[in-house]
């Protein structure tokens, strides 16, 4: 992918050290331009994950082991009255298909698999494995 | 907080307890290496410093020179003052990290005992490590005796973590004849010599929680240039600083080291370049050759990268006939200090008559004789007004002579 003409710094301007900066807050921090939050590398993907709710322990390993913060999470209140922060689903505008989430995935039955880009949510949901066929 | 070692006003060091004593005054955060001949020492006792309270540090222990330095990239990222120590196959192996090391803009310092490089395997003393370090964009320091070893680590820690400069550092000393040999050394006392080098300060780490980095960026076609270019200005616009902090060590120590060394240069008719122990052979063998009237002088890059080519071109201007001595098997062309010293004269439109001499490889010992026949056949050459002698010949080796034109 080739970076836009106006994101092209010079020599005297470039990172030093080539060091990125991060954020501290997702939606406000203020980042350099060829941050990979500014940068897509969505179209890297040939696979994506899919998330099934139904099996989802909210771990939050998915959200913590995403290199490019994907994972849409909602505060939530649990039975006893505390805080919780819910996963309900993944920004295909971020995600790379790199199935990291998968991995980490501790569920009996991933709560997390890999399908082909073409196959629609909804039919993936339905072939997800059953505990007789994992 | 770290106990005060008690140090005389005079020690008795070799080169490697010396450049030990140094990491240990500059409190170094963290120390990761794997020993290896002959800069063995310099760890062993670093970490018999640390094991006796001397140090408030870490020592790791790595499974090798990869390892090893890449532990110091690591540990160097995180915000810390980071050193290690290395030679020959050592180096070698740390390479790739070197790079890694410069690119990041992490000043780590590495007191570098230099050896040659096997096959065949050889522990003894010669600069091919050097060279191979040579354009790992890391500021190379050449100390050619204990005394300068323990100076010029006390000096490297300050450059290289100047925020003018933010660059890994080495400082060399040669395997055994320098690493080994024990001599006088005056030392600064622990607050004194602290004080020169002052606190570590951290350029983006990694442990600040409150701006979060990232380190080890890939860049391709459009951004590398770049970021080299950048890296490279840093290491040639270095030089003001190296003399800033040589002149403040003055101050402290007494002592002066420049840029580029010279020994009775100012009225010489030839002038011999060399790095390492062999300068202070060759300053014997000067003071020799003068007595019998030729006129020759010293010249030494004390730091070999950057080179200093235009100060180099500057010193030698008057000079006819110029021998470099590279300490290095020069494989296939001239040794690189005669390259080097060739490129800044032709830099400034100067000529010279120059020869290049190879020698003590493998720890091979030069002598003062030797060193009187490379001064008197590059007096032939100056007499002349055109080199007569071979273009590279091969100083006190066995067998048939051997050289190039």
């Amino acid at each position: 992918m080739a970076t836009p003409k106006e994101m092209l710094t010079t020599w005297d301007k470039v990172q030093f050290g080539a060091v990125l900066p991060a954020f501290e807050d997702p939606e406000h921090k203020k980042r350099s331009k060829f941050h990979s939050y500014n940068y897509s590398v969505a179209d890297w993907r040939v696979e994506k994950p899919v998330f099934n709710r139904e099996l989802c322990i909210d771990c939050d390993f998915c959200w913590v082991s995403c290199p490019d913060s994907c994972f849409i999470v909602e505060e939530v209140v649990n039975k006893r009255g505390k805080k919780q922060a819910k996963i309900v689903g993944i920004n295909y505008n971020l995600c790379k298909g790199c199935a990291v989430c998968v991995e980490v995935c501790p569920t009996p039955i991933k709560s997390l698999l890999m399908f082909p880009e073409y196959v629609d949510n909804d039919e993936a949901l339905k072939q997800w494995p059953t505990k007789d066929n994992k | 907080m770290a106990e005060r070692y008690e140090l005389k006003q005079k020690e008795v060091w070799d080169g490697n307890m010396a450049a030990a004593h140094a990491l240990r005054q500059a409190q170094v955060d963290v120390v990761a290496a794997y020993p290896i001949t002959p800069s063995t020492p310099i760890v062993q006792n670093y970490a018999q410093f640390l094991a006796d309270g001397y140090v408030d540090g870490e020592f790791i222990m790595v499974e090798s020179e990869h390892s090893a330095m890449s532990a110091c990239v690591g540990a160097a990222a995180a915000g810390g003052r980071v050193a290690t120590a290395t030679s020959s196959q050592g180096y070698a192996l740390m390479v790739e990290v070197l790079y890694q090391a410069s690119g990041m803009r992490l000043p780590i310092v590495m007191t570098v005992v230099n050896r040659a490089l096997a096959s065949p395997l050889n522990i003894h003393g010669d600069h091919s490590d050097l060279y191979l370090g040579r354009d790992a964009g890391w500021i190379h320091i050449i100390a050619n005796n204990p005394q300068e070893a323990y100076d010029l680590t006390l000096c490297a820690f300050r450059i290289g973590e100047d925020e003018r400069v933010r660059l890994p550092v080495t400082t060399n000393q040669d395997g055994f004849l320098v690493s080994h040999t024990a001599q006088v050394v005056e030392p600064l006392q622990d607050e004194e010599a602290y004080k020169f080098i002052g606190e570590y300060k951290a350029l983006n780490p990694m442990l600040d929680t409150k701006n979060p980095v990232t380190y080890g960026a890939q860049t391709e076609e459009e951004w590398h240039f770049e970021h080299k270019a950048n890296q490279h200005k840093a290491l040639m616009e270095s030089f003001p600083v190296i003399e800033e902090v040589f002149n403040e060590f003055e101050k402290v120590s007494g002592r002066k080291y420049n840029v580029v060394e010279t020994y009775k240069l100012d009225d010489a008719d030839i002038a011999l370049v060399l790095m390492g122990s062999a300068y202070e052979t060759a300053m014997l063998a000067v003071d020799k050759a003068r007595e019998e009237g030729i006129k020759v002088g010293l010249l030494m890059p004390r730091v070999f990268r950057p080179f200093p080519y235009n100060e180099v071109a500057e010193k030698l201007k008057n000079v006819k006939a110029i021998a470099a001595l590279d300490r290095s098997a020069p494989m296939g062309t001239t040794g690189a200090l005669y390259n080097e010293v060739a490129g800044a004269l032709a830099a400034k439109g100067q000529s010279a008559i120059m020869t290049n001499y190879i020698y003590g490889l493998g720890g091979r010992d030069t002598t003062v004789e030797h060193i009187l026949e490379v001064i008197r056949e590059t007096e032939k050459n100056a007499k002349a007004g055109k080199r007569v002698t071979d273009l590279q010949g091969f100083i006190n080796l066995r067998g048939p002579k051997l050289s190039f034109n």
